[in-house]
């Protein structure tokens, strides 16, 4: 027996009138940012969602979260229908799945030190003790690999992939079962990226989160991805196990994807070289 | 033959505190051959872009060549008049950004800016003749119907249609070399690709030296003849691109390698450089990347390595090159 998934959509669409004219705007169609798509999600596992800008994939993000209305179809969450929830009962939800965007600093109030950004939540959903708030900002810190004592600091003071570590902290901080990835790397350097890719990764295995991963990038969802939806205009144009995409893309479009990117492989003394810098 | 390019012990500061100046990039000395690609590989903080303001004499004040030369076709860039520098500008040195629409005028139609960048450096032109050029040059960078689309505005065309007329922009006066800061970075990846190839296409039929700064690995060696990868101020490794893959030496380059995830091992940790790039104000002693290198010893703390060859075209600056010969 299967068990039912974490995340279930059903024929989720988003339409957003055009309008023309400033003073008495008229509606002149309608534009289908997400059209008719379905997928699951199981507990513990990532799904992901490629596609190049105006696909869709960023308003599924939100439609998932009910940050946005759909216009149509629905959302399961644990086997709840949460399409038409509202205020308190959505808020119970709302705690069980979180989001990490792509611009870690524009996510983040300069205003708060790092403590109360990641005690937010806790506060919101968590009632509890001062006391009990601050050791589980310290625990989050240490897990996503930084010190208890930077509790105090300020979003500047920190680099780019240290205040995605923050924002990947925050998100914990409810202990969500889904963790919606918009772009979580995308502003990263390429080294920085590979921490966060890692941290996300070792974050799955311990706590058994699901992943929503949104990106542009071929070779971070074939890395990332258990399954990998397509998208374009608004549709899934394909989805599938990532080897079997990767392997044997289907659809057209994926195909185009595909061959955009580079394909270059380390080989010869590189490889060797490599497996030293492993040993350390 | 003399290299159209040859930059020697470059650096470029900016005052810091105290009195005392922070060189972003400090000692760097590279070739490139007419005709030829040089990729600059870096991160952030790397210096890529500031080498690259340099040659072109755009280092934002307080900024300044604090030493080195910048030999361009025999001419000493670094000591010459402003506007001097400014006629080589756009005529033999042209350069592209990273975001197109905040180097085109929205208030402008892209043919009057591609008109501007080709009046800007020819003697008076007849109003029509500029026009048929500034339609050549949008034909040659491929944009579909550019008689008609030379009367749009930037906001009327897509982020790869931008980034070709930037394009036709910076090639109208036919450069002897083109700096391309990220070219693609913004875009799709199909539209990424497209681009590339448009610049290899291009490349091929004006006989132009190229250097191509980005972050991305992949797309350097793609494009390149020679890679250069920048880290801290510095060149570190300069390898020929066909065999970066397979012969890189420094352990920085090859932590760049291992980060960008590429097919293999899905799910699994990806080998990561860990820790970041150091301030200019916090130069590690020694081997800049001392304290991220999983190879350091004390000998890479106590001297800062030279660049050593390996091999006729390549050189890395590090002392336990090669690696694999270290054992386990």
């Amino acid at each position: 027996m299967s068990p039912r998934p974490l995340l279930e959509v059903e024929h989720l669409s988003r339409r957003f009138a055009i309008r023309r004219g400033l003073v008495f705007a008229r509606k002149m169609g309608e534009v289908a940012a997400v059209d008719d798509i379905s997928f699951t999600l199981a507990r513990g596992e990532t799904l992901g969602i490629v596609g190049e800008s105006g696909s869709g994939k960023s308003t599924t993000a939100r439609l998932v979260l009910r940050l946005l209305d759909p216009s149509g179809g629905r959302i399961h969450f644990d086997g709840t229908d949460i399409t038409d929830l509202s205020g308190v009962a959505l808020r119970r939800f709302r705690r069980r799945m979180q989001i990490v965007f792509q611009d870690p600093f524009a996510s983040l109030d300069p205003r708060q030190n790092v403590g109360e950004i990641i005690a937010e939540p806790l506060r919101l959903h968590r009632p509890g003790s001062e006391a009990g708030y601050r050791a589980r900002v310290a625990e989050l810190l240490a897990l996503v690999g930084l010190a208890p004592e930077q509790a105090r600091r300020y979003p500047h003071e920190f680099s780019g992939g240290q205040r995605q570590r923050i924002g990947i902290a925050r998100a914990l901080a409810a202990e969500p079962e889904l963790i919606v990835c918009d772009e979580p790397v995308s502003a990263l350097d390429v080294s920085i990226q590979a921490q966060v890719l890692n941290l996300l990764r070792d974050l799955q295995q311990r706590l058994g989160l699901s992943y929503l991963f949104i990106t542009h990038d071929l070779a971070v969802v074939r890395h990332v991805a258990h399954r990998v939806a397509v998208m374009r205009r608004g549709k899934i144009v394909e989805m599938d196990e990532t080897e079997a995409l990767f392997a044997a893309p289907r659809d057209e479009y994926t195909r185009h994807l595909l061959a955009a990117m580079p394909a270059v492989a380390p080989g010869g003394k590189v490889v060797e070289r490599l497996a030293v810098l492993a040993r350390g | 033959m003399d290299p159209l390019l040859q930059i020697s012990g470059l650096r470029t500061a900016f005052p810091g505190e105290n009195g005392g100046e922070l060189a972003v990039v400090d000692g760097v000395d590279l070739s490139l051959a007419r005709g030829q690609t040089i990729g600059i590989v870096g991160e952030s903080g790397s210096g890529k872009s500031m080498l690259s303001l340099s040659v072109m004499g755009l280092v934002p004040p307080p900024g300044r060549i604090a030493a080195g030369e910048i030999r361009f076709d025999g001419q000493e860039l670094t000591r010459l008049p402003r506007p001097a520098m400014r006629a080589l500008r756009g005529r033999r040195i042209a350069m592209i950004f990273q975001e197109p629409m905040t180097s085109l005028n929205p208030a402008h139609t892209i043919g009057a800016q591609i008109i501007e960048a080709i009046a800007a450096h020819e003697r008076a032109t007849a109003p029509d003749a500029l026009r048929r050029r500034a339609i050549a040059a949008l034909e040659r960078v491929r944009i579909p119907d550019p008689a008609r689309r030379i009367d749009d505005y930037p906001h009327q065309l897509s982020g790869g249609q931008r980034q070709r007329v930037m394009i036709a922009m910076a090639l109208s006066c036919n450069p002897d070399l083109l700096i391309a800061d990220e070219p693609t970075t913004a875009l799709d990846v199909t539209v990424q690709a497209e681009i590339l190839t448009l610049l290899k296409t291009l490349q091929r039929e004006t006989g132009m030296a190229m250097m191509l700064i980005s972050h991305d690995l992949g797309v350097v060696t793609d494009m390149a003849d020679t890679v250069a990868v920048m880290y801290a101020g510095q060149v570190v490794e300069r390898a020929p691109a066909a065999t970066l893959f397979t012969m890189a030496e420094h352990p920085y380059t090859l932590g760049l390698i291992a980060s960008a995830p590429r097919g293999g091992a899905a799910r699994e940790r990806l080998l990561a450089i860990e820790g970041s790039v150091p301030a200019p104000s916090a130069m590690p002693a020694g081997c800049r990347f001392h304290p991220r290198c999983a190879l350091a010893e004390p000998a890479c703390i106590a001297a800062a390595p030279a660049m050593r060859a390996f091999g006729p075209e390549q050189a890395a600056r590090c002392r336990r090159a090669p690696i694999e010969s270290i054992a386990a």
